[in-house]
């Protein structure tokens, strides 16, 4: 080191120099939140205690902007037996019957992956799969929601193969299934590509953990991986600030992870659960070390005392400020009885996991941390994790935003040949089959995978994800969903669309759809025109979910998603939970043999507003997206899962980007069965093309139609039978014929073509 | 009578261990846990190797398990002629065991590849693969990263004089390995190590769209009971 350190600033010597002048702007903070600090503290604060008010105030630690938004989610919150925890916790835990319950939970890391493609996403994915570790859960499955700029734009090419390698390491790595998540492209996104990570744990229901420190003189765990430099300033600098053209120089700032170090930590902790010695537990996540001493002294006994140099480093010139804003990956934090602390520490040495006492829970009400003997940090610990700053952003509609609505596709001219137009649709980048992402995660690990990509959701059989499960015949169902172009022309009902179709693909399994997660991923609060997108999308989920019976148990909102004054689409992504009584009797996806009667279920009207086509063929963004009718969502679901309870139904598939031309062909693809089909309509594009919600196609034995008949007239979904599954090709009657091995090369060869 | 126990060894980073045990359950035998850091093999009858990135695959897939104080026993045991299987990084660590030739590299397409893989039979004189048909084609997933088997010219024109090779992938190569093949046995054919996962094509509602890993399972357990 050629500089000197700068002295250890204690509180003592921060109570001597007042008026010492500190970096609170460069990291992050505005004046008036600094102001604040110091009231709490009377003084200024110590540069450790700067750090954490600086993480912990940070838009993505403190949801300032969003929080008087998002409270929707619980005032209008539908009554729900299902929900055990809701939001607040690490991640919401959903009953899922006989004893057991999900949790499940889906978070962003978007601008590290950015960044850093590869350790950008490969991070995500561990951060989402602690979080799930630290509610007593092991971790069954994983799925990725990914948004990218156009496929053919160059830094695509750059950022999609290194989020997607990054995921796939980490994940097949860790031994966790990925069973679905979406792949979508748009320009939008070419400066702020979103990575938006899910999984899933399964616990027993008396089981669950939380994450507080209850009980003076518990000890206080650090273990894992050891600290390093990684990712300091990273919740404040990389999560919440605008990129601009140095951005590249923050490319340190990403934390890079160790999916084996995470192997070994799911298995060690699972052993922890399994003998009873664990408190409370936290991960360590964004603001590292100021995040779960915080937030676990908030929650619990209310204080606790740290020796900071305790803390085992990898790097050991690490100063205390920097130790305290660390994202070193693959940590955790335990709250243990002193009784229970020496088992404790023989399972962290079984698995090889390095395990370290740094403290003690008390009861001062303080949260108190020394460096080598001298107090460095003293602070109410509630300050910092719960009473960040608030904000009631302004916001109004965009300027531009009646004038978007009133350019309907109305005016586009209709095509002439229809199958050259599906042709078109179902080769381009976002139709096309995601095989070349899909093909690099590992699908089948832990055996349990039931249905995985490109089925319409995932779906894992519980009996054998964790011993003590092999009575039970359930199943759950996962799903994520969401359309930036919706959600551009009309954010309140774009994320009710997202929710829909998210609930609809659950609903095709047969699985009734339980509960929600979601990733709100926009542009800047600051911009008004941002901040009333934000709005009226939480607005519309909230009520939707109202609607629907289905709770919100948790999520996250990535801001700050635009290069300069461009904002991406606002992009609400929602995932559903569901469950099936008896996983045998899931639904597959598609046409599952010949001679079954084609079913179309729902009502199909001209909408092309935010489609597929509008953009494929005219480059068309206008208008207002599909009607949202949430009781015709609630109706179709019933059917959908009582008639496979029943075991009406041999296959379905979800009809949504592409209408029924591109539901038509997946199903032929899924396992190369054909068709031949009649329209119903007055007009073949529209009952084609038309991306109408609340839809979805099933397909029925013959000696069955009219038992399903009649339970879609008794729930009032509308049913129209297409034709007969059979042949070697998609032959939709007096309109077109495609042979499949024509559909699989269109479908199979884009984004090889694009990406190799 | 009891059930023949095969052992499936958990290192650190392993990760079919659980599907390998099921797997040995279903077809009727008992699946032994056997931990990395034992010197002991419980008195098992065989010994299943489950894929994973053992030791997160650091240095060199299966380079740091090979040294793991269990296979201590187990290279002379099997040696001796106790039936092993490797799969995937268990295959990985037999090559690096010196239990088979060869080695596993880098897929030739450098991605990581999971898909169902159409795998012909090419040997049943083990007592793995007796249950199958020889030229018997099957259908098994691959999920790796590094798969590309190799070998020097020597060592390929042995192994297919003495008819060792006894998995060979059909229907296209995924990952550039040599003479096509998927999987191979030692000279006493007690020893035998393949990419595919038998362990994930063994029921009908999860895993692969094929049943056709039960083949290992009932083989290995026909033997044993009759041995």
């Amino acid at each position: 080191m050629s500089q000197s350190s700068p002295a250890l600033d204690t509180v003592k010597r921060a109570a001597d120099t007042p008026d010492e002048r500190q970096p609170y702007a460069e990291l992050g903070m505005k004046r008036d939140e600094y102001d604040r600090v110091r009231d709490i503290l009377g003084r200024r604060p110590t540069s450790s205690e700067l750090a954490i008010y600086s993480v912990m105030w940070s838009e993505h630690c403190s949801y300032k902007s969003s929080k008087v938004h998002l409270r929707q989610f619980g005032t209008k919150a539908p009554e729900s037996e299902a929900l055990l925890v809701g939001m607040g916790e690490n991640a919401g835990v959903v009953d899922i019957g006989d004893g057991w319950a999900a949790t499940f939970k889906i978070e962003s890391h978007n601008h590290p992956s950015y960044v850093e493609p590869h350790q950008g996403a490969a991070t995500g994915v561990g951060g989402i799969v602690r979080d799930i570790m630290s509610m007593g859960a092991r971790p069954i499955a994983v799925m990725d929601a990914l948004r990218f700029g156009g496929a053919d734009q160059p830094d695509t090419r750059r950022v999609l193969p290194g989020v997607v390698e990054g995921i796939s390491h980490y994940g097949n790595c860790l031994g966790l299934p990925n069973i679905g998540g979406e792949v979508v492209f748009d320009p939008c996104y070419i400066g702020n590509p979103l990575v938006n990570a899910l999984c899933v744990g399964l616990l027993r229901k008396d089981q669950i953990k939380l994450a507080t420190a209850p009980g003076p003189g518990n000890k206080v765990v650090l273990f894992g991986a050891l600290t390093g430099p990684d990712g300091i300033g990273g919740a404040s600098v990389l999560a919440s600030a605008t990129f601009e053209d140095e951005s590249q120089a923050k490319r340190p700032s990403v934390q890079v992870g160790d999916p084996f170090m995470e192997k070994l930590l799911i298995e060690c902790c699972l052993e922890l659960y399994q003998a009873d010695v664990v408190v409370g537990i936290q991960d360590l996540g964004a603001a590292g070390v100021s995040c779960a001493t915080t937030e676990l002294a908030a929650k619990g006994t209310g204080g606790m005392d740290v020796q900071l140099d305790l803390v085992p480093l990898r790097d050991p010139s690490l100063r205390p400020e920097e130790i305290l804003m660390s994202e070193s990956q693959e940590r955790m934090m335990a709250v243990v009885t002193p009784d229970d602390i020496d088992a404790f520490m023989a399972i962290c040495a079984k698995w090889d996991i390095p395990a370290t006492v740094i403290g003690e829970v008390t009861d001062t009400g303080r949260l108190v941390m020394t460096w080598h003997g001298e107090t460095i940090v003293d602070i109410p610990p509630g300050t910092a994790a719960d009473e960040g700053p608030v904000y009631e952003r302004p916001f109004h509609e965009p300027a531009g935003q009646a004038a978007l609505n009133a350019a309907t596709p109305a005016e586009l001219p209709r095509p002439e040949d229809l199958r050259a137009t599906l042709l078109q649709l179902l080769g381009s980048p976002n139709l096309a089959s995601k095989e070349w992402v899909t093909s690099q995660y590992d699908r089948y690990v832990r055996g349990n995978t039931v249905l995985a990509q490109p089925a319409d959701a995932g779906v894992l059989r519980i009996s054998e994800a964790m011993p003590g499960a092999e009575e039970t015949s359930r199943g759950i169902a996962l799903a994520t969903d969401g359309n930036g172009r919706y959600a551009r022309l009309d954010p309140y009902a774009g994320a009710q669309l997202a929710l829909a179709e998210a609930y609809r693909n659950v609903a095709v399994t047969g699985a009734t759809p339980l509960a929600v997660t979601n990733c709100l991923n926009f542009g800047s609060p600051e911009d008004p025109e941002v901040m009333w997108q934000f709005a009226e999308a939480v607005r519309g989920l909230a009520d939707a979910c109202k609607t629907l019976g289905v709770p919100v148990t948790g999520g996250n909102v990535s801001f700050y998603n635009q290069t300069g004054s461009a904002a991406i689409h606002p992009t609400p992504v929602v995932g559903v939970l569901g469950v099936i009584d008896d996983v045998a009797r899931r639904v597959r996806s598609g046409f599952t043999g010949e001679g079954d009667k084609v079913v179309l279920l729902g009502e199909t009207r001209e909408e092309f507003g935010g489609s597929e086509w509008a953009h494929v063929a005219h480059g068309h963004l206008g208008g207002l997206p599909p009607e949202v009718d949430l009781e015709a969502e609630r109706a179709l679901a019933r059917v959908l899962v009582e008639a496979a309870a029943r075991g009406l139904l041999t296959g379905s598939h979800d009809l949504s980007d592409g209408g029924l031309a591109i539901a038509l062909a997946e199903a032929c693809l899924a396992r190369g069965v054909g068709c031949s089909v009649a329209l119903t309509g007055d007009d073949a594009f529209t009952d084609l093309f038309s991306e109408s919600a609340a839809r979805a196609l099933v397909t029925v034995r013959p000696e069955s139609f009219d038992a399903f008949a009649e339970l879609c007239a008794a729930h009032e979904v509308p049913c129209y039978g297409l034709g007969t599954t059979g042949g070697a090709s998609l032959t939709v009657e007096g309109v077109l014929e495609i042979p499949l091995p024509n559909l699989r090369e269109v479908h199979t060869g884009a984004l090889p073509a694009i990406f190799g | 009578m009891s059930a023949a126990r095969v052992g499936v060894v958990t290192f650190p980073g392993t990760l079919d261990d659980q599907d390998a045990a099921r797997a040995v359950r279903h077809a009727g035998g008992e699946a032994v846990p056997l931990w990395h850091a034992d010197r002991d093999l419980k008195g098992v009858d065989a010994v299943f190797l489950p894929g994973g990135f053992s030791y997160g695959d650091y240095l060199r897939c299966g380079a740091i398990s090979r040294f793991a104080p269990l296979m201590e026993e187990l290279i002379p045991a099997a040696r001796a002629g106790l039936p092993v299987l490797g799969t995937c990084n268990g295959f990985q660590i037999l090559c690096e065991a010196h239990l088979l030739p060869g080695a596993l590299m880098r897929n030739a397409g450098l991605h990581y590849i999971c898909r169902d893989q159409g795998i012909r039979v090419e040997s049943t004189a083990t007592p793995w693969t007796s249950d199958f048909t020889e030229g018997q084609e099957i259908v098994l997933p691959i999920k790796h990263g590094e798969g590309r088997y190799v070998a020097d010219e020597t060592t390929l024109a042995a192994l297919e004089a003495g008819g060792q090779v006894v998995f060979r992938y059909v229907g296209g190569n995924p990952n550039g390995s040599l003479d096509d093949i998927a999987g191979i046995r030692n000279e006493a054919g007690n020893v035998v190590g393949l990419m595919p996962h038998p362990e994930h094509a063994v029921e009908d509602l999860t895993g692969a769209p094929s049943t056709d890993g039960r083949g290992f399972f009932t083989s290995i357990l026909k033997k044993l009971v009759n041995a």
